[in-house]
């Protein structure tokens, strides 16, 4: 498969170093093999030049002139709604849970945990219910318990129906 | 103990020395800093015009001609107002100073977070991987803490602040109250009396005394703790703390304690 995500103007890429790590960014120019400027008006990053090496595409990319001004970046961001189409990425989604995780504290990572137990206590008593009730072979398997509940409602309507 | 009021209050003097002197000697007769530039540095140019106000002092005067009666006597004799010494030393002795550096009067670091109502993770001795709550500071340096002891069997004891992890979640202990009397020197071990030498035989086979807790400990840790689960139960989260004091710490696989939050 061809390279889809080009180093280019207006391809929007993600800081991964630094104080700005994490943030998004639009590619303004190239300023050579290794380096690019890079400006990101609505995500508070100043236009400044950035490390290749740091940087991560998205596969997003708005389009304005090469080496244009804060200016015209911001209305080109805008008028791409990237914010609202970044959010319902699964990209976002798994940076922002990973971001929740290393915000946990030790009294939060102890409630998630018990959580977790609770859930699993639930889940492995509905799996062996339903173990129990299935043969090897997927057919519903009937328990001694049935039969006898079986024959009890069978006398109870027998000793009913007579009265009548 | 030594006196613990010296280390619980750091005196502090009105008037703010700085530690660099302003001027220093450069050697050979020369100042770092020369009459102006010092005149410049002491901003004495806010003085110019301005003048001291003198202050009057009384001169106490060093003698005292008195007189005196009798004939023979020469009628008045000269009396210091402050006596001369009496008997002075033929040897000059070595002064003693006062010992400055015993722990008791070492000045105490306390981390910042280190607050009454912690929770704190026990990272070394018997209880390590317990939860605790700290009490307070004590003045040693050392953290009065509490499991309670109903909770996690950890009782009130004394830790050091480099043996524990101090967590983000507080508990409000404004309405708990530690006895007075439970203090450093509550702590302390106690000596076993000396002078049971009995045999030869004894001196190798040292016994080892069980550590049993005394009835006043008991009952202090029945007070303390019985305020402590209150605060606790009070708690809008009350049902998980109880459980979190209840759970030992630990790290699993890919955890990195320098990277995670407490």
């Amino acid at each position: 498969m061809p390279f889809q995500r080009f180093v280019e103007t207006g391809r929007i890429a993600k800081l991964q170093h630094g104080p700005l790590r994490g943030r998004l960014v639009a590619i303004v120019d190239c300023i050579d093999q290794t380096r690019v400027l890079v400006d990101g008006p609505l995500t508070g990053v100043s236009r400044q030049e950035y490390r290749l090496n740091n940087l991560h595409l998205t596969k997003y990319r708005i389009k304005f002139p090469y080496h244009a001004p804060t200016r015209v970046v911001r209305k080109a961001w805008t008028a791409f709604d990237l914010q609202k189409k970044w959010k319902s990425s699964a990209w976002s989604a798994k940076s922002s849970s990973i971001v929740k995780r290393t915000t946990l504290n030790d009294f939060d990572r102890f409630k998630l945990r018990f959580a977790k137990r609770q859930r699993n206590k639930l889940l492995t008593i509905a799996f062996n219910t339903l173990k129990k009730r299935t043969k090897s072979d997927g057919t519903p398997r009937v328990l001694k318990k049935d039969r006898r509940e079986k024959l009890r409602k069978l006398k109870a309507e027998k000793k009913t129906a007579p009265k009548k | 103990m030594a006196p613990q009021v010296k280390a619980q209050k750091p005196v502090k003097s009105g008037k703010k020395k700085s530690k660099t002197p302003l001027n220093t000697y450069l050697g050979g007769g020369l100042m770092r800093y020369s009459k102006t530039q010092m005149y410049k540095r002491r901003a004495q140019y806010r003085l110019k015009g301005t003048k001291r106000p003198i202050i009057k002092t009384t001169k106490t005067p060093v003698s005292v001609t008195k007189t005196i009666g009798g004939n023979k006597n020469g009628k008045e004799r000269v009396v210091f107002t402050k006596k001369p010494k009496a008997n002075f030393p033929t040897k000059t002795f070595v002064k003693k100073r006062a010992a400055k550096g015993t722990f008791s009067a070492h000045k105490r670091y306390i981390r910042r977070n280190m607050k009454p109502g912690r929770v704190l993770i026990l990272l070394a001795g018997r209880h390590q991987g317990k939860r605790v709550v700290l009490l307070k500071v004590l003045p040693s340096g050392l953290l009065l803490v509490t499991g309670p002891f109903g909770l996690n069997s950890c009782p009130l004891r004394r830790v050091s602040q480099r043996y524990v992890i101090g967590c983000s979640t507080r508990l409000d202990l404004a309405t708990v109250n530690v006895p007075e009397h439970i203090n450093d020197e509550y702590f302390r071990r106690i000596k076993a009396s000396k002078g049971k030498k009995q045999g030869e035989g004894d001196i190798f086979a040292a016994k080892k005394e069980k550590f049993v807790p005394s009835e006043q400990r008991k009952a202090d840790q029945k007070t303390v703790d019985e305020q402590v689960l209150k605060v606790i139960k009070a708690n809008p989260e009350g049902k998980f703390v109880r459980k979190y004091l209840q759970s030992m710490f630990s790290l699993t696989s890919s955890q990195y304690p320098h990277r995670m939050k407490f």
